[in-house]
């Protein structure tokens, strides 16, 4: 045990520092105070079949299908991969490709349903008891119920609670931090139902055979923090709620992790390595349901954010609505936003299309006015060091941006580039407004293109060598065949032969034998 | 006929001494760079490169007759791979003489005009088309090179070079267009 782990456990309420970070407005005050509402159900809902990281589920519905809540859609393919789920009953009415809510608006498989507006569950997964059941059969139900990481990275959450057979675990984190600005559906979830996240949190850490809870809440989120005090006991566990300060990207898996246990996790190395698993909140909220209640993940709340939209809401969305409609409902937007965001501010992606859907993975919906955004000219560095002093991973962001703009990809994930997260501190603090974390964003993808090619070229030589062996063996074949049948044909000229001089001989015998007598 | 006989079999194994011991005493080593460069080209003798089949862009490339970029298929890797067999510097990217990063490319069938005449794929060199006599033939994405030997024989022209489509998966952003700040920082 280190020295930091230590202390940590000899002061459990210590709080480490992260080293670097940034302190952006947060502006959480518009859409804090406004409680979770329903939404009414929209004409068209869009579910894409790949909302998580992984492989894309299968669609097991046709066209002109009817299908009711909470019924198996999509199904799991792979071991990495999540199961879909229908959010309301309805119509099947398209299985195709439609735009994905990505940056690039690419096309992804998605299934269109068109609701009957009854709203009637199919029947629900067999429901457990988490006092009884066994670890297994929690992420099982986890899986079948299709929950991925909900803070956004859209991890699958099963396989992380199957963490338990490789790693040696002692404690759960459930990340409640929501460090980026704007957002505050975690925030709302935890003052609402505090209780279900914290049972969704205990029945996790059965799963994965821990006792220690922790649940970390930024401390600008008061309420949400007095009302998670009022649960600290679930299923015989007992949580413990730790506040860290409100610094960006605290809500950063691994650096929570450094916060709450002064420990470091190695480079592209899992938490688990430090006996430590995080789940997000919403993630624990979502376990609840499946677990208890046998609901699969079919809605979530969404934020609905920024000085361009008429009114800030946190809105309980089904899964697949589309963007358009949640803004609809929030009275519409405000003139022409500079920037129309899913997720937060500072790592959020960019969409072109306003009809793409809300998956499992957005948190919010952010439109930017111009003041919001920031838009001033790119000058040139002058290295001061501001990107340096703010990079929670210790990265120099100046250095590999040069690096990577002089083509030098290689040197650049020789300092580091690999382990940036992209939280974008740096892009945020650079006096020059020089878009390092977009560079870094457009490096790794480069980098990930030529591992791939890379691949490739071995697959094509191991090709063409198989290629090469198949048609030696299929001449070799063709000259064996052609020998036996050169052989046969000699053969049978050979016999043909032999035949026409033994008749010859028979003749000349017969011939002879005449002339004797 | 007897003589005749001796006198060949003793002129036949003359000779093959000769050859025998020639081929010992003038022994030419093949260079080992030749192996180590053989095994990194693709092996797909698609020649694209100008020589005759990968063996002879290896033995080019060995005898520093040809720059390490000239393998189209291989990209940039395979320039970096072979510059650190051959020992010369890999030639920086966008600089003279660099090999362009282009998107990489793939063959497409247009089915309208496809015959089914199997010359295609029985060309392909790393059997990435699929296809029958007479039934329409497809590329397999992940198979294909983009190495133009299909679009070669094909008669009806019904075979074109595009760059792979983008999907979800090997979609990544543009390189921010800055580089005002990061030219005066390098």
């Amino acid at each position: 045990m280190n020295l930091s782990a230590l202390l940590s456990r000899l002061d459990p309420g210590r709080v480490f520092g992260i080293g670097g970070g940034v302190h952006p407005k947060t502006r959480k005050s518009l859409s804090a105070r406004a409680a979770i509402e329903p939404m009414p159900l929209p004409p068209l809902l869009r579910v894409p079949l790949q909302q998580h990281i992984g492989v894309e589920a299968e669609a097991i519905v046709q066209r002109d299908d009817l299908v009711l809540k909470g019924q198996l859609i999509g199904k799991a393919r792979g071991p990495v991969s999540a199961n879909i789920h229908a959010p309301t009953s309805g119509r099947v009415i398209a299985v195709g490709h439609f735009a994905a809510p990505h940056p690039s608006g690419l096309p992804v498989p998605t299934i269109t349903i068109r609701p009957d507006g009854e709203d009637r569950w199919g029947p629900r997964l067999p429901r457990l008891r988490p006092e009884t059941a066994a670890p297994d059969a929690i992420a099982a139900q986890v899986a079948a119920a299709g929950i991925v990481g909900m803070g956004g990275a859209t991890f699958p959450s099963a396989v992380k609670l199957n963490l338990r057979d490789r790693y040696a675990l002692e404690t759960l984190i459930i990340n409640a931090a929501e460090c980026e600005p704007y957002l505050t559906c975690d925030d709302r979830l935890m003052r609402e139902r505090a209780e279900e996240i914290a049972d969704g949190a205990a029945i996790m850490a059965k799963a994965l055979g821990v006792k220690d809870i922790l649940i970390a809440i930024e401390t600008n989120k008061p309420e949400a923090i007095t009302a998670m005090r009022l649960h600290d006991v679930a299923l015989g566990y007992k949580i413990r709620v730790k506040t860290v300060p409100t610094l960006y990207p605290m809500g950063s898996e691994k650096h929570l992790v450094k916060a709450l246990t002064g420990q470091e996790t190695p480079a592209r190395a899992l938490t688990a390595e430090l006996g430590i698993v995080v789940h997000n909140a919403a993630t624990a909220h979502a376990v609840h349901l499946a677990v208890r209640y046998g609901e699969p993940l079919i809605s979530r709340v969404v934020t609905v954010s920024g000085r361009g939209v008429a009114r800030q809401a946190n809105i309980q969305a089904l899964i697949g609505t589309p963007v358009s409609d949640l803004l609809a409902h929030c009275g519409g937007l405000v003139g022409e936003p500079e920037r129309l965001l899913l997720g937060g501010p500072m790592m959020g992606q960019p969409i072109q299309n306003q009809r793409v859907p809300v998956v499992k993975g957005t948190n919010g919906i952010l439109a930017l006015t111009k003041a919001e955004a920031r838009t001033d000219a790119v000058m040139p560095c002058i290295r001061c060091g501001s990107c340096v002093h703010v990079c929670p991973c210790g990265l120099m962001p100046f250095e590999m941006n040069a690096r990577i703009q002089a083509d030098d990809l290689e040197g650049a994930s020789k300092t580091g580039l690999m382990d940036c997260i992209a939280c974008g501190c740096c892009s945020f603090n650079c006096p020059s407004n020089i878009p390092l974390v977009q560079a870094f964003n457009f490096a790794k993808g480069r980098l990930a293109e030529r591992k791939s090619r890379e691949h490739q070229q071995q697959e094509t030589k191991r090709l063409a060598e198989a290629r090469q062996a198949r048609e030696a063996a299929v001449a070799e074949a063709k000259r064996a065949a052609m020998a036996k049948r050169k052989a046969e044909q000699a053969a049978k000229k050979k016999k043909a032969d032999e035949a026409k001089a033994a008749k010859a001989a028979a003749a000349a015998a017969a011939k002879a034998q005449e002339g004797a007598s | 006929m007897i003589e005749a006989a001796l006198s060949m079999a003793a002129l036949g194994l003359s000779l093959g001494l000769m050859l025998g011991f020639a081929a010992r005493r003038f022994h030419v080593e093949a260079p080992a760079i030749l192996q180590d460069i053989e095994e990194v080209l693709p092996g797909t003798n698609c020649g694209q490169c100008g020589f005759p089949g990968c063996r002879g862009a290896a033995e080019a490339l060995a005898a520093g007759d040809a720059p390490v970029t000239l393998c189209p298929p291989g990209g940039r890797p395979l320039v970096v791979t072979l510059a650190e067999i051959t020992g010369v510097e890999v030639p920086p990217a966008g600089g003279a003489g660099a090999v362009v990063e282009e998107a990489p490319l793939i063959a497409f069938i247009f089915e309208d005009h496809c015959t089914g005449c199997t010359k295609c794929f029985k060309r392909c060199p790393t059997d990435a088309i699929v296809g029958a006599a007479k039934q329409i033939h497809t590329v397999i994405w992940d198979a294909c090179t983009g190495c133009d030997a299909c679009v070669q024989v094909c008669p009806t022209e019904a075979i074109i070079l595009r760059p792979k489509p983008r999907t979800l998966r090997n979609w990544y952003w543009d390189k921010p267009d800055e580089a005002l700040g990061a030219g005066e920082a390098a």
